[in-house]
């Protein structure tokens, strides 16, 4: 029965909703810690017939984090409630199991309760409650297995964070909004013409892009609760590689204003325009740093592209110290929440992401492949997502910071792009 | 000087191009397309290019691409009389607006590659500029790699997409 419902249930919804069914995301796990932690997530017990199932999403997201293996895959309901069987959990090897409980309100809501065990210690861990609209359980499983990595490894989980990305099939571009996983797009945007560079605020609600609808690279705010949004730079010529500040007040942006590109600082309602970088060469992808006080931007005023460092005031004081010395061409700097990474894709061989980690200088490359572009960090400084190519396939990648975990997320038959995720939320 | 940039004979077998073309494909034909031909075929002097002379085949600014090469953001010395022509059209119609767009092959990462396709169009709008066109009437932007005119990827492919293009706004 639940094998026709998940058959069943997608069809009726494209029916239904129309415009909001888009192809799926597939994920393929390429690599995986090098030690997994293993647990079970048992059946949650009243989930049968639910548009979504909160165990395969706690499932499938703690296999997607890589440090964790999945004991259980079986349908035995365990209430949230019920005294579990450690022995039996013991020798199945699983260190911890997390057992829980749908519970449909009167409202209309569900709740989604779970509890946390130490199998070897036969001791709760605890647990969290989740109320949830009908339409959002999915909700309900990242937040469940965000707490489960949380009390595992005292570390931030990412599930509940989202994707921008942006689809192309034939002459259609559409900017999705999506789970961290890749499902549950909605799109935000659709345009005959491209859409680059999608950057989240830091609270989450307003992506701004570059759209080249009306014939030119021009930069948008967009909320994305109503659709509304702004033009932020219209300025003459380019507009483009939107950042935004860690305090949301203001973006850097990339404008050809002045002739050869150059980054500007600009305030999160289009006013206040400024010109922070001063050089005669191309100077884009600015990208603030954790703490707001500095700006990365890419450079080839000396000779090649490379990565270089400002005051947020920009360069009327000091002139920009350069960062990057390992490869002849270092583009795209990203800076990890933590400030702990500056991630660049660097040409070496082909188009490499690389991460240098900025106390020590120190540079690994994190991918063998030779397309790779438009890195962004996870919310948690843990992964990094970035577009590529495999066997000719554009797609997107997601690898761990440590290299070992490593995933494939693809649209068959679409070019996915322009990826960027998003930060935590609240 | 418009309007010298064609002689009557030119004309004339251009709209006897046209007018059996709108037969073979009628299909294809926009609104404007068949006012035009309506006036010439009433006697007027008009030619199907008459309010855009940069379509017409037999005008020297016919050719609006400039093709640039490997990891270049020079123009061509063999495009300077190009250049001329184009500055000489723009210099007689201040009017007339351009949109110069940039455009790289697809070596290379999504926002550099956009600031290098804008250093094309810059570099074809800077010579218009020394030849006395205004820059109100010039605007330089650039698509990056991001509309390639061919997807092929051998190196003809790429050389395509090392591009500039000169676009007149009508």
């Amino acid at each position: 029965m639940k094998k026709i419902l998940t058959w069943f249930l997608p069809i009726l919804a494209m029916l239904s909703i129309g415009s909001n069914a888009f192809a799926q995301m597939q994920i393929e796990i390429t690599g995986v810690g090098q030690t997994q932690y293993p647990i079970a997530v048992t059946r949650f017990l009243n989930e049968s017939g639910l548009p979504s199932y909160v165990t395969d999403v706690v499932r499938s997201d703690l296999a997607n984090n890589g440090n964790f293996a999945n004991v259980e895959r079986g349908e035995t309901e365990v209430a949230e409630n019920a005294k579990p069987d450690f022995s039996m959990w013991s020798s199945r090897r699983a260190q911890a199991l997390a057992i829980g409980t749908v519970t449909p309100l009167q409202n209309g809501q569900f709740e989604v309760k779970y509890r946390l065990y130490d199998v070897a210690k036969n001791q709760s861990l605890g647990g969290t409650t989740v109320t949830v609209d009908r339409n959002n359980l999915r909700k309900a499983g990242h937040a469940i297995a965000d707490d489960i990595v949380q009390r595992l490894t005292g570390e931030r989980g990412i599930f509940s964070t989202r994707l921008s990305y942006v689809v192309k099939n034939a002459n259609r571009y559409q900017l999705m909004i999506s789970d961290s996983d890749g499902q549950n797009p909605r799109e935000a945007l659709s345009s005959t013409e491209p859409i680059i560079s999608p950057s989240w605020s830091p609270d989450g609600k307003r992506v701004a892009y570059v759209s080249f609808e009306s014939k030119k690279p021009v930069i948008y705010v967009h909320e994305l609760a109503t659709g509304k949004r702004i033009v932020l730079s219209n300025e003459k010529g380019n507009n483009s590689a939107p950042s935004w500040s860690p305090d949301g007040s203001k973006l850097a942006v990339s404008l050809s204003r002045d002739n050869n590109t150059q980054v500007y600082v600009i305030n999160a309602d289009g006013t206040g325009l400024k010109r922070v970088s001063r050089s005669s060469a191309i100077d884009t992808e600015p990208q603030f740093s954790a703490d707001g006080k500095s700006i990365y931007f890419t450079s080839d005023r000396g000779g090649s592209p490379q990565v270089y460092r400002m005051g947020v005031d920009g360069e009327s004081g000091a002139a920009a110290t350069r960062v990057t010395f390992k490869h002849a061409y270092a583009t795209s700097p990203r800076l990890s929440p933590d400030g702990k990474y500056l991630a660049y894709i660097a040409r070496s061989g082909g188009f490499r992401l690389q991460l240098m980690e900025l106390r020590s200088g120190e540079v690994t490359s994190l991918t063998q492949t030779n397309n790779d572009e438009t890195p962004t960090f996870a919310a948690n400084g843990k992964f990094l997502l970035y577009a590529t190519r495999v066997n000719g396939r554009p797609v997107l990648a997601a690898v761990s910071v440590d290299g070992q975990v490593k995933q494939v997320l693809s649209i068959p038959g679409s070019v996915v792009r322009e990826p960027a995720w998003g930060p935590f939320l609240n | 000087m418009f309007k010298n940039l064609f002689n009557r004979h030119t004309r004339l077998a251009i709209l006897m191009v046209i007018t059996l073309g709108l037969g073979a494909c009628s299909s294809g034909v926009k609104l404007d397309d068949v006012e035009a031909s309506k006036k010439s075929g009433s006697g007027s002097t008009d030619s199907k290019y008459a309010n855009e002379p940069w379509n017409d085949p037999a005008s020297p600014i016919y050719q609006k691409s400039f093709y640039f090469d490997f990891d270049s953001y020079t123009v061509k010395s063999s495009d300077q009389s190009l250049i001329n022509s184009h500055a000489q059209f723009l210099n007689a119609n201040k009017n007339q607006k351009v949109v110069i767009q940039g455009n790289t092959d697809d070596s290379g990462t999504t926002e550099y590659n956009l600031a290098l396709g804008q250093k094309r169009s810059d570099a074809v709008r800077k010579l218009l500029s020394l030849l006395g066109v205004s820059e109100a009437q010039m605007e330089a932007v650039s698509f990056g790699k991001e509309k390639p005119k061919s997807t092929s990827m051998d190196d003809a492919g790429r050389a395509e997409n090392r591009r500039a293009d000169i676009v007149y706004i009508k």
